[in-house]
Formats: structure tokens, sequence, C-alpha cells
């Protein structure tokens, strides 16, 4: 603590799972995002993880209420937030865009992956069960079944996509519609929210998608990665301009506020903020993604560089989070101190729960994949030489 | 059966009876939260009335002299957990550059660290402010609140539901006075109601009975007779925070341009 701050703002009340929270929802939004950008706008290129990307968008989703129930006071109560939504609240909404999302997502994946169950529900043992109850038994599929599926996920992926923005956009304008906090305060809030959301989904793609890549030994699709790569730069590029001006616009005003955020940027923040989310964790994967976008390097060289990019921007959304939720909490109501906040490990809000929860859905993502491939079969080509394929198109432009 | 197995009309049914209860159960819900009942009327007292009343708050900042009852009186009456404040007062000092130093009266002796001030010697001014829930007309805390666990009732008070609250923490951050906290031992939030138990049975609230130089004040704004009136009526006042436009009904006379 330091300077002033009243006596009930020694305790932070928005720990690590509130930070964990809208980190988990972001990779969601981003995730759905590139499924769409195969499903809807027709990027063929992105095909060998558009599955894997709704599938990963999926569990994550499953979990991101789990940070939020920990949280709260009285999980028992948690489904008060729908019998009895206070419609004044921007986080009553939260039951109902949650649910409406988990369907899309949970109704676009089950016609994706009909027809994969459908092998599977003739198959044997517990998955042929499980199959079978998912696809309520029905294991038709004719011509006009699949060009019906294919209209229904083309649909689904459209509304997805403001559907996502919605999901995250809303967990921004939680923060940016709280006045009491000139930290959160501002209409940007919900815009930088959504892009940064977007940045973290692709770049759990490919780091995941690189990582099972290398693990099973599979030859990593270049064209696909390339082109997250490159919109992973464009959608950085966005991102990190909005976070920059949201602060040089508050700076510039010198408002009231001005006087107290600055020593919270200079003093409070000034590591996690300034050092490492934008000098080391936003300039870094710039200049990575922009070599590796406007120069042609070996495939090695330029998957090596995008792996650490993705990384980076990881931790990068990450710290963002960290210093939004945190960070607004640390500045006292009063504009005359600041309070402090440090996770313990393994209390009921600790970093060691946050690990679990954040890992929790990469398992769930491989007992989904033992169900139903996540990836299509071109996609699983190994790399020995015996096997490796030709040079593909995008090799060869 | 006459039915082929795979006519879809069974599980169209079936799904029609699965919207057709979840929408019933949804809005029976919002119905059954929807009933507006007053408080219950005292036992073997007369019935309060609330629509007679509207409650409001003023603190004479000239008046207090920082002795910490109204706290210690708060926190016997209310079972205010340690560490947590429902009211607290604040204590500033002008130095001989205009710069304003400010702490506050912490523990449950409610008393000033004497040694924590800059010596008298260049002392412009110095002034305490008591601080509690600005029980707001407009107010953030019942806006934000996801499951309406905090609610304004019709006679002007904020008050919250323990029953009902999830324990979120939305209102704390949402409250631009720093007067809610999660209890520690309750998990749901809490805060200065007025006193409601004893207002509404015509019991001043605690701070207001035992303040020694009448800096508390309360009233009811719906009597025309009421002092509190007379006072705001009388004196010049201002609010904290105006600029957010919460609409404070905790009234401050005399306050300085330093506090917030």
């Amino acid at each position: 603590m330091e300077g002033f701050v009243f006596p009930n703002e020694q305790n932070v009340v928005w720990t690590v799972m509130i930070v964990l929270y809208p980190y988990i929802t972001g990779l969601v939004a981003g995730a759905f995002v590139v499924s769409s950008l195969y499903h809807l706008f027709g990027r063929d290129e992105i095909r060998p993880v558009a599955r894997f990307s709704l599938g990963a968008a999926f569990v994550f989703l499953l979990f991101a209420p789990l940070p939020l129930l920990v949280h709260l006071g009285h999980p028992e109560r948690a489904f008060n937030i729908m019998i009895t939504p206070n419609f004044s609240s921007a986080m009553a909404g939260f039951g109902y865009i949650y649910t409406a999302y988990l369907l899309l997502v949970g109704i676009e994946i089950w016609f994706i992956f009909r027809d994969d169950m459908i092998r599977r529900a003739d198959g044997r043992g517990f998955w042929r069960l499980v199959a079978r109850v998912a696809l309520l038994n029905d294991l038709r599929a004719t011509e006009a079944s699949h060009a019906t599926d294919r209209r229904i996920i083309r649909f689904l992926a459209g509304l997805g996509i403001p559907m996502a923005c919605l999901l995250h956009g809303y967990v921004g304008f939680l923060f940016g519609s709280i006045k009491a906090n000139p930290w959160w305060s501002t209409p940007l809030m919900f815009v930088i929210f959504i892009f940064s959301a977007i940045v973290s989904g692709i770049a759990v793609l490919i780091f995941h998608y690189m990582l099972i890549a290398r693990i099973n030994r599979w030859k990593i699709d270049q064209a696909c990665v390339r082109s997250l790569g490159r919109f992973l730069w464009g959608f950085m590029i966005i991102a990190v301009s909005l976070e920059v001006l949201e602060v040089v616009s508050i700076a510039y005003k010198q408002s009231e506020e001005w006087e107290i955020l600055a020593r919270l940027i200079e003093d409070r923040l000034f590591f996690s903020y300034i050092i490492l989310q934008f000098l080391v964790f936003s300039l870094v994967p710039f200049l990575l993604l922009g070599l590796n976008a406007l120069f042609r390097f070996r495939d090695a060289v330029s998957n090596a560089i995008l792996w650490i990019a993705s990384v980076m921007l990881l931790v990068q959304v990450l710290l963002m989070r960290w210093n939004v939720v945190i960070g607004g909490q640390l500045v006292s109501k009063s504009y005359r101190g600041f309070t402090s906040y440090m996770p313990g490990v393994f209390e009921r809000e600790g970093l060691a729960v946050a690990v679990v929860i954040f890992t929790i859905p990469f398992g769930l993502l491989y007992v989904f994949h033992r169900f139903v491939p996540l990836f299509p079969p071109e996609a699983m080509r190994p790399t020995t030489p015996a096997e490796r394929p030709a040079p593909s198109q995008a090799d060869l432009h | 059966m006459s039915r082929p197995p795979d006519d879809p009309s069974d599980r169209r049914r079936f799904l029609r009876i699965v919207v057709q209860s979840a929408g019933g159960f949804f809005f029976a819900g919002c119905l059954a939260d929807a009933e507006d009942g007053g408080p219950p009327a005292p036992p073997g007292g007369t019935a309060y009335d609330w629509n007679k009343f509207y409650w409001a708050y003023a603190v004479d900042t000239d008046r207090c002299i920082g002795c910490g009852s109204c706290m210690r009186a708060c926190r016997t009456e209310n079972l205010v957990p340690e560490g947590f404040y429902r009211t607290w007062v604040e204590r500033y000092e002008i130095d001989a550059d205009d710069k304003a130093h400010v702490d506050i009266a912490l523990g449950r002796s409610a008393s000033f660290d004497r040694d924590a001030l800059p010596p008298a010697a260049g002392r412009r001014k110095a002034f305490f402010v008591p601080k509690l829930c600005n029980h707001c007309k407009n107010s953030v805390c019942s806006q934000v609140c996801p499951v309406g666990a905090s609610y304004q009732t019709k006679d002007g008070v904020v008050l919250v539901d323990e029953q009902h609250c999830v324990g979120c923490a939305y209102c704390v951050q949402a409250c631009p006075y720093a007067t809610r906290f999660i209890n520690p031992h309750k998990h749901v939030a809490d805060k200065c109601t007025f006193c409601y138990h004893r207002i509404t049975v015509g019991l001043p609230p605690a701070c207001v009975l035992v303040c020694p130089t009448k800096a508390r004040m309360y009233g009811n704004l719906k009597d025309r007779k009421d002092e509190l009136q007379a006072i705001l009526h009388r004196r010049r006042y201002m609010l904290l925070k105006p600029e957010l436009g919460t609409n404070p009904k905790c009234y401050y006379l005399g306050l300085d341009l330093e506090v917030v």
C-alpha cells in the first residue's frame, strides 16, 4: 500500500481468477473467428486447423465459467443470474450470452463432426455408445443431408461471429462501463477486448497445432500457418494500436484522473505494462511476424519464428488482462494512493488453481480428438522422408 | 407401431415441450421476483409505511472532532467484521505548501495515529470528514448487481439481500466511494444500511445516536417539518464526486475541495 487508500480497498476483490476468465473467453472468441475464416470466408488454406479451432473454442468455452464459479462468494447461487436477472446490469447478460454461444458452438460442432460420429457409431466400445447418444441414434447420411449440413454450418459460422464479438465484447464492456474506475472506464475497452481476443485465439491455434504436429511428427501445413501468421500480424497491430491509443488519449487530455494513472503506469505497472506488455511481448512479436510476412525464410525458420511469436502473443494478451483487471484495482478511488496484490499459490483463488483450470481444456481437447479426429487426414501426414509428399502449392508460389 | 421408426415428429414434440417448459420456468421466475412488499411491521409496533419516508443523511464537517464513536457504534450495532468498515472518519491536514495529508482512524479502537502527520508548525488547516454509503438516488451498485440482490427501497435506502447475493463483487468495483466490501464470513456484499432496522422503528442510526457534536444527521425528505430539510434549505452543501451523476443522498456541509 502507498499513499491514502479507503479502508475497504485494502483487499483486491477481483483476483487472478478474473484475469483468467476474460483470457479464456478471448481464446474462445478468437478460435471461433479462425474456424469461420474457413467455414464462412472461404480461406481454404486454413482447412487443416478449421475443425481443430472449433474444437478448441468449444472446450475453452466449457471451462470459461469455472474461474467465475471459483471466485463467487456463493457459487451455489450462480443460477440466480439466469433465474432473477437484473437487466440493468451488464453482467446479467452473461448467463444468456454464454448459454446461447455454447449452444451455437455445440450445434455447429455436431454438424461438422456428424460424419465422423456416424463412423464411430458403427464401431465398437465406449465411443460407439457416446456417438450413438450424440447422434440420437440417427445414422443416416445422404448427399441431400450433407448439403443441408453445409448450409447450416455456414449459417452458424456467420451467426457465430457477431455472437463471439458479443461474448467477448461484453467482457470488455463489464470493465469499460465502471465509471468509478479511471483505468477501466473507456468505451474503447469493448473494442480492445475483441481484437486482443482474436490475437490470442489465432496465437493459441498456431502454438497448439505446431506443438501437436511436432509431437506426432506430422508435416506442418506451410500455407496454413503462414496465412495464420499474417492474420496474427494484422490483428495484433490493430489490438496493440488500440491499447496504446487508449492511454495516449487519457494522457493527452490531462484530465483529473491522469495524475494518478500516470503514477500507476510509471510506478506500479512499469514492469508488467511498459516493459513486458509493450516493449517485450508486443514489439518483439510484431517484428518477428513482420519479418516472416515480408521475407521468405526456410520453412523450419519460418515455423520457429511463428511459434515463438505466437507464444509471446499469448503471454502479451495474458499480461494485458492482468494489467487491466489487477491494474485497475490498484488505484484507490481516493485518487491518492495504491493498494497492492500478489496472488498466493495454493489458496482458493491462487495460481495453482488457475493453472489447473487453464490446463484442463487442453486435456479435454485430447479426449475430443480420441473420439473424432480434430484434423483432416491431409494434416496428419507424417514427415518421414519416404512418405514426404511433393512440394505443395503453397511452397511453390 | 404404425409410425415409421425414423419419424421426426416425436423428436419435434419433445423439443417443443422442452422449450415451452424452460420458457414457463423463466417467466414464473420473473413474476416471483416482481412481488412488491414493504418491510415487515415491527413486532408489537405500529406498521411502518415506506411510502411516507425518503431517508437522507447529512454530515457537518465543521463539527466532526474525529473521536471515532460513530465507527465503534457501527461496528457494535451491525457486527461489522474486523478490517472492514461501513463508516469511517478521514483526517485531512493541509501543510504550508498546500499539500494535503490524509489518513484514517483504523482498527477496533477507531483512533488516529498521532505521529502519522507532519508537525503542526507548518499546518494551514485541518479537519475531519466522516464517510459512509451515500445511498445514491442513481446508485451504480444496484444498477450493476447481476441478480438484483443490491436494490433501492421505496424509502430511498440502498440495501443488499444477503440471501440472494452471489458474491461476485461487481458492486464493490462499481461503487465510486468504496463503501462496499465482501463480508469475509457471509461471502456477500456488505455496506451501510442507514441502520434500516432502527430508522424504520423510529430510532436514529447508531452513528447519529452516538455522535457527541451532532456532526452526523439523518432525516426524512418527505416530511416538510423535518429538521434535516430545514438545514439543507438554510446551509450550503456539496456532494461527493457529483460529476459521476450518482446523485448521493448524503449531503456534506462545509466540504473542502481536497475531499473526494
